[in-house]
């Protein structure tokens, strides 16, 4: 691992001539399509002129990750219990975990609103916007994808991708707009006397089918963060290496070697 | 400028779509069950039934810890403002005349399940058997888990045709549906219905049950309102 070059898929995509010129050219693929790394070496070269970590989430990011995660952990579990039978047999007390949902149900949106409001909200205001916004390629992805679902076939050369993947992007958009669904009805299952009975039941229907599609995604969005450990390590840590970004994120990591560059020149012009 | 400025806000069109279908499920909801409630009945039937949320059929409610079981001995005892309490086993509750309806089950939060074939013995007929008293205008009615408590008056009772149920769906009361008795509360929402029966007091005025004093309208009339008389 420490001598080979294993095949890096997004280097033929890299504009960056610090990139190109790193100087370990062994074993490197010429199918741009192939296999990338599980745990891709580190860039010599790369690490002395910029150091071997870029900050992928800043604290506050990351806190609101983790905090959130809680909050829909208990959500899923309170939520098993209310409308899973068998569970509901054992664990009863309906009125209590009525109460526990709907508390950890309300609580939602109010950390997600403190750490966008404030300055500190800076980096989680910007990734919004990168969540938001689609890319051509990122479409090119999609249309490959529906082609053939190899696992590693999100990973393409040709593909310029920025710090999200489309994947990440759709689910971010789900998770958004699901979860004020999951409000919105579940707000009409505890305060349904304005309601008509036909809504309610529509608000019945929306709630379990809807947590039903959230647990799916929940528990992809967990399985492939446990096949990345590095991505993983990153919402705890907060930084990931270069070579990570170089693979997974390579028009991320131009943008920010394009910052670094006009920071340090304006710092030089200042000297 | 930065890469994050490119592109078209998919994200947020994406986002509106979900608030979208959101609301058109909340208004349009109800017939999509009974679809997909028709096309899950045999999942629903399955040992998988109780594992798929949206299934349909019967959400299950317990307020204790677990689906109680009766007492040994048990009995249901009618009390209170009678000249003859009563206390009846399950079989000699049976063997009372009986009578059959299949009504839908509404739950006041929405979920509902079509015709559900309940046998029982009518609760104002178990009032005249006791000899119900004429200052006695309502039932307060209790469970043996110890909390469930509800209440209807007299008229509400006949006005129903509320039952004191010990078969459900074709088959004795379950436990988990609050056997070996319930009440059913036809044209009510379904926590009138109380489950796990055991007590059954004539009163002079009805007090709010278990469910009202949480939350829940003490007028529980699906329609808002008593059918209206005199038609039949």
């Amino acid at each position: 691992m420490t001598t080979g070059r294993a095949p890096d898929p997004a280097e033929g995509a890299s504009e960056d001539p610090a990139e190109g010129a790193d100087g370990v050219a062994t074993g490197r693929s010429t199918d741009p399509a192939g296999d990338p790394p599980e745990d891709p070496p580190e860039d010599p070269a790369g690490n002395q002129a910029a150091g071997r970590f870029l900050v992928r989430f800043d604290r506050v990011e990351r806190t609101l990750h983790w905090v959130n995660a809680g909050l829909f952990a208990i959500l899923i579990l309170t939520g098993a219990a209310l409308s899973l039978t068998p569970l509901m047999a054992l664990v009863g007390r309906r009125l209590l975990v009525e109460q526990i949902h709907l508390g950890a149900g309300l609580a939602l949106p109010g950390p997600f609103a403190l750490a966008v409001a404030g300055r500190w909200g800076r980096g989680l205001r910007r990734d919004l916007s990168r969540l938001n916004r689609w890319t051509e390629d990122d479409r090119r992805w999609f249309a490959a994808l529906g082609r053939s679902w190899s696992v590693r076939r999100y990973l393409r050369a040709d593909l310029l991708l920025g710090k999200f993947n489309p994947g990440q992007k759709l689910n971010a958009a789900f998770t958004a707009g699901g979860t004020l669904v999951m409000l919105a009805s579940g707000c009409m299952l505890h305060w349904f006397s304005p309601f008509p009975l036909s809504w309610r039941a529509g608000a019945t229907f929306v709630h379990n089918w809807l947590a039903l599609v959230f647990f799916v995604v929940i528990t992809a969005h967990v399985c492939l963060a446990l096949a990345d450990r590095q991505a993983l390590g990153s919402m705890v840590r907060g930084t990931i290496s270069r070579a990570w970004a170089r693979v997974h994120a390579p028009a991320w990591l131009e943008e920010m070697d394009a910052e670094r560059r006009s920071a340090m020149a304006a710092r030089s012009a200042e000297e | 400028m930065s890469t994050a400025a490119q592109g078209t806000p998919v994200g947020r069109r994406a986002v509106i779509g979900i608030l979208g279908l959101g609301a058109l499920g909340i208004v349009f909801g109800r017939d999509l069950q009974h679809g997909v409630s028709k096309l899950l009945a045999p999942v629903r039937e399955s040992a998988l039934g109780g594992l798929v949320p949206g299934a349909g059929g019967f959400e299950l409610y317990t307020v204790t810890g677990g689906y109680p079981l009766p007492p040994p001995g048990y009995r249901l005892r009618v009390g209170g403002l009678v000249e003859r309490p009563l206390s009846l086993t399950v079989s000699e509750l049976e063997a009372l005349p009986a009578t059959r309806l299949t009504a839908d089950f509404q739950c006041v939060t929405g979920w509902e399940v079509s015709n559900v074939h309940w046998v029982g013995v009518r609760l104002d007929d178990l009032a005249t058997h006791a000899g119900a008293l004429p200052s006695a205008t309502a039932f307060e009615l209790r469970s043996f888990d110890g909390v469930y408590t509800e209440s209807l008056t007299r008229t509400q009772a006949e006005q129903t045709g509320a039952l004191v149920a010990y078969s459900m769906l074709g088959a004795p009361v379950t436990r988990d549906h609050g056997g070996p008795l319930r009440l059913f509360v036809p044209g009510m929402f379904g926590y009138k219905s109380i489950k796990w029966l055991s007590e059954i007091d004539l009163v002079e005025r009805p007090v709010p049950g278990y469910w009202e004093d949480n939350g829940y309208p003490v007028n529980a009339w699906i329609d808002g309102h008593p059918p209206t008389t005199g038609t039949a």
